[in-house]
């Protein structure tokens, strides 16, 4: 079992997330994380897929989804030559007393506060995986109410193995 | 110009000749204007064999047989024509009439969302959302059904995107397709590794599947295997691909095949599968392919090669392109005691069969009809015991074989012949099924009549689901559930109903008069074979 980051680059059509995701449910394969926003060009849509499985079927997934009418191009993103990022939002209860010591722990991350209420702090962090489960782990001693966290986003290092846009 | 109009001239710039369906309010624009137009319209009787009829027309011609059919349930009947059309990469564009765009989603009376619900099917799918893009989406739509790996493509047109007004028409010349390029030719470098492997092969092996068909390379590798003397074998959908009786041809492999073919494929040092999927039933093992030999992998769709055995050589591109790119290389071959020990397997290994006289021996019966029929013709063959029959003893010489492989769907045979024959009606068309598939599609009888499309029908009669009571036999120990098909209606007063002869076989006896009185003219006929209930294939 291997994980694998892959970057696609499909046409921005009306059903072209569902037919990904299609594939991946019927064919049995792992979506770990998925991510979808249009390009700067608005024909295109760049999604960033998070999957696992062995070998002969990372290879499948590689070309079903290559396969696909609506997929101009997909790449995998290799950790040594890519920047992977995720976004999560975390609401924290914290009363007067607790507040500053959340924020103490969100400054370590370079995390933004973003909102406050009289017993909450709603906390911002962009970063790679292993930055955002360590600051997620570190907010175990209080009580976490709510989290949303994107899945990643990734694009590869330098002007190598650029897809342009004709 | 209305929507509707438009899609009918698409039709007619792609030259479409004959559309099957189905109508409903939601596909009557399309309807009415296609009055105007030439191409033929045939009304099945139930709209899954619209696509099947579909499929024969591809089949025959090489080019996307169309269907159109209703919203809603007219809709969702054509699925299982879609998928089976699907799994045998069959070209097929398939046109859906849709309630009003403005009530999409809201459940309104026969809404189906069908490009969602046949999205695992298709090999693309449009919601035409205006009547402007209709010109550009079947362009597009016959470019992707046609190319690549072939299938069906399903066109969904809300009934006021059909309706709606069009300035003006213009049918692109190209498509514009910037995510969609298969590849076509053959990379240089794996065509030459595959000759200097040919050339150290003392027991080289061509497998075609039904890619062969579907690329028209028959020409191409039969050409190729005669000049080197390099035996072949096929799939299921590769039958016909080298005439039966070839000397160089050594029968279907798989579960059903020919066990002189399954050693063929075992004992072979080079292996070059062609367009096929080395799916289940064709091999059984796929790791027996690639053990002790070279694999090479040719197909169309680079997914496919690797997906269930890892070739040597993997050889991404259209079969026709890369025969003549093999045609090109010198190369000489010295297989002769290959071909020695191959022609001892076949004479030894052949399958024995023990029929009880009493009854017609579909064998026999299939060897001989196919010995009289024309040259030229097409074979239809069903699913069930019949279809395994069929591969075994029809033979094929210039003619088609057709059948249902990868789905397996039943009632195929006689939807699939009707288009066929409408496609090309000079051609004798003859489907061979049983009387559960016959069952399944007996309703066309009225198509065929209404139409004049004639096909001759043989239903192979043993008043069992015979490929399921095989199983139960074997599986199950003779306890027999829900396989026996009493009730059925007596096929004399059936085909009179109709207006069509009947001829009825109940022992070999007579097998030779009444085959010739059964192709004797162009006419339908349905002739009833009463064959031993308990015979297995």
């Amino acid at each position: 079992m291997q994980k694998k980051v892959y970057q696609l680059l499909v046409n921005n059509t009306s059903g072209v997330l569902s037919r990904i995701t299609g594939l991946f449910s019927r064919r049995g394969y792992n979506i770990e994380s998925i991510t979808a926003g249009v390009t700067a060009d608005p024909r295109f849509t760049r999604i960033t897929i998070v999957t696992s499985g062995a070998d002969e079927i990372l290879e499948q997934i590689e070309k079903q989804l290559a396969k696909l009418v609506d997929v101009r191009d997909i790449k995998e993103l290799k950790p040594d030559e890519s920047v992977y990022r995720e976004l999560i939002m975390v609401k924290v209860r914290a009363a007067a007393e607790q507040r500053q010591s959340v924020i103490s722990v969100a400054d370590i991350f370079r995390a933004k506060i973003i909102d406050v209420a009289p017993e909450s702090l709603m906390v911002e962090l962009t970063g790679n995986q292993q930055k955002i489960d360590a600051f997620i782990s570190l907010l175990d001693g209080y009580e976490i109410l709510e989290l949303a966290r994107t899945g990643i986003a990734g694009l590869g290092r330098g002007t190598e193995n650029v897809t342009y846009i004709s | 110009m209305i929507g509707a109009d438009a899609i009918i001239k698409c039709l007619e710039a792609e030259g479409v000749t004959t559309v099957f369906g189905y109508p409903g309010v939601a596909i009557c624009p399309f309807y009415n204007s296609i009055l105007e137009s030439d191409i033929r319209t045939v009304l099945v009787r139930t709209e899954q064999n619209a696509a099947h009829a579909a499929s024969g027309v591809s089949r025959m011609t090489g080019r996307p047989g169309v269907c159109a059919v209703t919203s809603g349930p007219g809709a969702t009947n054509v699925i299982t024509g879609i998928a089976t059309a699907f799994a045998d990469s069959i070209p097929l564009i398939c046109i859906t009439g849709q309630v009003n765009s403005e009530l999409l989603g809201s459940d309104v009376f026969q809404e189906a969302d069908i490009t969602g619900a046949v999205e695992s099917f298709v090999k693309y799918s449009y919601l035409v959302r205006r009547a402007e893009d209709i010109p550009r989406i079947f362009k597009e739509a016959f470019h992707i059904a046609n190319t690549g790996r072939k299938g069906p493509v399903l066109i969904d047109v809300p009934i006021d995107v059909q309706n709606a007004p069009l300035s003006r028409f213009k049918y692109p010349e190209e498509v514009n397709l910037r995510t969609y390029k298969p590849t076509v030719k053959g990379h240089a470098v794996q065509i030459k590794k595959v000759i200097k492997e040919l050339e150290k092969a003392e027991r080289p092996l061509i497998c075609a599947g039904g890619g062969v068909l579907l690329s028209d390379a028959q020409d191409e590798l039969r050409s190729f295997s005669e000049k080197h003397g390099i035996p072949v074998v096929s799939t299921m959908m590769g039958k016909g691909v080298m005439p039966t009786e070839h000397p160089l041809y050594y029968g279907m492999v798989g579960n059903n095949g020919m066990a002189y073919a399954n050693r063929a494929m075992n004992e072979c040092d080079l292996l070059i599968m062609v367009g096929a999927r080395v799916a289940d039933r064709a091999v059984n093992q796929p790791d027996l392919i690639t053990r002790d030999k070279v694999l090479v992998h040719i197909d169309v769709d680079p997914a496919e090669i690797g997906k269930n055995a890892g070739p040597t050589i993997p050889l991404v591109g259209d079969a026709k392109h890369i025969f003549n790119d093999f045609d090109r290389e010198e190369y000489t071959c010295n297989c002769a005691a290959w071909i020695e020990a191959l022609n001892g397997y076949r004479a030894e290994m052949a399958k024995k069969r023990e029929p009880d006289p009493a009854y017609v021996d579909p064998a026999e019966f299939i060897s001989r009809l196919t010995d009289r029929m024309q040259e030229n013709a097409v074979y239809v063959a069903d699913v069930g015991q019949n279809q395994i029959w069929s591969c075994g003893y029809a033979k094929v010489r210039k003619g088609r074989f057709l059948t249902s492989g990868g789905m397996g769907t039943m009632g195929y045979s006689i939807p699939a012949a009707m288009g066929a024959k409408a496609a090309m009606p000079d051609r004798q068309v003859v489907a061979v099924c049983g009387d559960g598939s016959f069952q399944m599609s007996m309703m066309e009888l009225a198509t065929m009549c209404q139409h004049d499309i004639p096909v001759k029908i043989v239903v192979l009669k043993n008043n069992y689901l015979g490929m399921v009571r095989q199983y139960q036999h074997f599986t199950y120990r003779d306890n027999y559930s829900v396989v026996d098909l009493s009730g059925s209606p007596d096929l004399e007063k059936l085909s009179a109903a109709y207006g069509i002869p009947f001829l009825r076989l109940e022992n070999m006896e007579k097998c030779d008069e009444t085959i010739e009185a059964f192709l004797r003219d162009d006419a339908s006929v349905l002739l009833e074979c009463l064959i031993d209930p308990m015979d297995l294939v």
